[in-house]
């Protein structure tokens, strides 16, 4: 499949995530034998040949039965592995989602469920491959952290993290290399969004890959009307960072949140439910992909297709401000 | 403790699982006397538990699969002192940990199981993880043979045979019957051995009330070096009491008062008896 440019100028490019991901792990298990990765054929995806390569005996292969990849790895957690189930986002959070409620967040066996090719990474594929339901889904199950991180420097963190991590935790990468938002603010933790943009005109909280098309609007409403949007990569879609959120709100300005997700119940819906219950009432849109029979394309293709780019948001932000 | 020790043990624990199910008014009571006796040879003659140090990395694994049948888990395990029994008697009651099915909540408990067709697969990744790391110790799981059409069964079952797990050991609870009517009206398990061996498994059947039957299929080691093991457990939906024996509507029928005192004074019976 043939990759869209990504515009290089104003930031530095950076690898996919989901390699990030697979260096990182690699770098974690070169002094960790009690690190695991359970596959389901997915290795090529998840960027893990050299992985396997390296650390044989820390690979488990099932073949593709992501049900059964989602069951061993809990049994491995339990037993006291560091244990990272790596499958296409598509079919580990609905194929195995009985046992990611059951054998892993109920049973609190804390697994890393790494959901590779994430959104519509496989756009062309359609929609068997695209994982639009993946934040919904997880969001209403107890006992889970679920993490999209937005460049490469929040990929490595939460894979550090993630190790460290003993709860059940999902993670999603797309294969689309990523630029690196902001190379100053070097915090990183679950549960806290990390201001890669700032400003007080207008507030972008974005998830995963849609932080850099969020990032690319917020110039330009700056570089045409010295509009200052501030922009979020709320990297954890929950817990969510409620205490940002309010701080962002309270300046009564609009709020766009863009994700890589149908607008049911992802991270726009968490930000409106969360704001309107405590009696904000900034304008507020949320950008995702339509509850529809959705289009097919490469990734960039399909974000233009829904206004999840530069000029689809710059324009979602120009109607909000009224410029 | 004796053989006949062990026998009277079913029987007492046969009771104990009819007293609870009459009080919480709720359980499944035909499972649960299916799989009693395999229940009682695992947690006395068989599983490495101590209920003072649950959680010793060294301990065998158990996991049932088929959790609805918590009640015979739950009365085995208050036996071998895991728990006060009179724990029990909040059984399904409001806020109590002594619920439907198994959770972690419960000391003994390895996982919370319910949803079918989930034990096997979590057991095959405890029985990597143990052979990863040179350990000895065994892991078992409880199959109905209603949940073998689960498809997540045989992905595991594929799994284990491919890792060579013989350290792991699968028991069918094999009552041939489920909560519509027989296994064979319902979905056809017939040739359930040789589905097994096909998938490389070694498969020993057995009477699954015999308590030194049993014994020996559990604690000879593994069947066949470098293969899981696979028992099936012939035994009978509601066995030790009469009415009970073969009859679907006690999947989870719950006695009446005059019911529970007949079934109480066959057991009496059988327990006088040996």
């Amino acid at each position: 499949m043939q990759l869209d440019k990504i515009e290089e100028k104003d930031l530095k490019m950076g690898k996919a995530n989901q390699e990030v991901f697979s260096e990182t792990l690699q770098e974690l298990a070169e002094t960790d034998s009690s690190i695991i990765v359970v596959t389901s054929d997915s290795r090529g995806s998840g960027k893990l040949v050299p992985f396997g390569q390296k650390f044989p005996s820390q690979i488990v292969e099932v073949g593709i039965a992501e049900q059964n990849l989602v069951g061993v790895a809990a049994g491995l957690a339990s037993a006291g592995k560091k244990t990272f189930a790596v499958s296409p986002a598509c079919f580990l959070s609905a194929r195995a989602l009985e046992q990611i409620k059951n054998d892993v967040c109920y049973s609190d066996n804390p697994v890393v469920l790494v959901g590779i090719s994430s959104g519509v990474s496989y756009g062309a594929l359609g929609t068997t491959h695209h994982s639009l339901h993946d934040f919904a889904a997880l969001r209403s199950i107890n006992n889970i952290t679920i993490v999209a991180p937005a460049d490469n420097f929040e990929t490595e963190q939460a894979v550090r993290l993630a190790v460290k991590h003993d709860k059940p935790l999902y993670m999603r990468f797309g294969k689309k290399a990523m630029p690196f938002l902001d190379e100053e603010n070097k915090s990183f933790e679950f549960g806290k969004g990390r201001l890669v943009r700032k400003g007080n005109d207008l507030t972008i909280i974005a998830t995963g890959e849609t932080v850099y098309p969020a990032w690319l609007a917020a110039k330009k409403l700056e570089d045409k009307h010295g509009v200052k949007a501030a922009v979020v990569s709320m990297h954890t879609i929950k817990p969510l960072d409620v205490k940002l959120l309010e701080d962002l709100a309270e300046n009564g300005k609009p709020i766009v949140t863009v994700e890589e997700h149908m607008v049911n119940g992802g991270l726009g819906e968490a930000c409106a439910s969360y704001l309107f219950q405590k009696g904000y009432s900034n304008p507020f849109k949320i950008v995702g992909i339509p509850d529809e029979y959705t289009v097919t394309g490469s990734q960039v293709e399909i974000f233009n297709h829904y206004g999840i780019s530069r000029e689809g948001l710059y324009e979602t932000c120009k109607g909000l401000l009224d410029i | 403790m004796t053989n006949k020790e062990l026998k009277l043990k079913s029987v007492l624990l046969r009771k104990n699982i009819l007293k609870y199910i009459y009080k919480a008014k709720a359980g499944h009571t035909g499972g649960s006397l299916s799989c009693l006796d395999i229940l009682n040879v695992l947690y006395n003659r068989v599983l490495n538990v101590d209920p003072n140090d649950f959680k010793n990395l060294n301990r065998d694994r158990y996991i049932q699969s088929k959790g609805h049948c918590v009640e015979a888990l739950f009365v085995t395990l208050a036996d071998r002192g895991f728990f006060p029994e009179s724990d029990l008697e909040t059984l399904c009651q409001y806020q109590s940990h002594y619920i439907g099915h198994p959770t972690k909540k419960v000391n003994g408990v390895e996982q919370n199981t319910g949803a079918l067709g989930h034990g096997l697969p979590i057991c095959v990744g405890e029985a990597i993880a143990a052979k990863l790391d040179n350990k000895t110790h065994r892991v078992f799981t409880l199959l109905g043979d209603g949940e073998l059409p689960e498809g997540s069964n045989w992905e595991a079952f594929l799994a284990a045979s491919h890792y060579k797990l013989d350290n792991l050991y699968a028991i069918l609870d094999y009552n041939k019957q489920q909560i519509t009517g027989n296994n064979s009206e319902v979905m056809n398990t017939d040739s359930v051995r040789q589905k097994l061996e096909s998938f490389g498994w070694a498969v020993k059947e057995v009477d699954g009330h015999n308590l030194e039957a049993l014994e020996e299929a559990l604690n000879s080691g593994p069947l066949e070096v470098g293969k899981p093991s696979f028992i099936i457990a012939h035994t009978i939906k509601g066995k030790g009491v009469s009415y009970m024996e073969g009859n679907i509507k006690w999947h989870h029928g719950v006695p009446t008062p005059e019911q529970y005192e007949l079934a109480l004074s066959e057991l009496n019976q059988v327990e006088s008896s040996l």
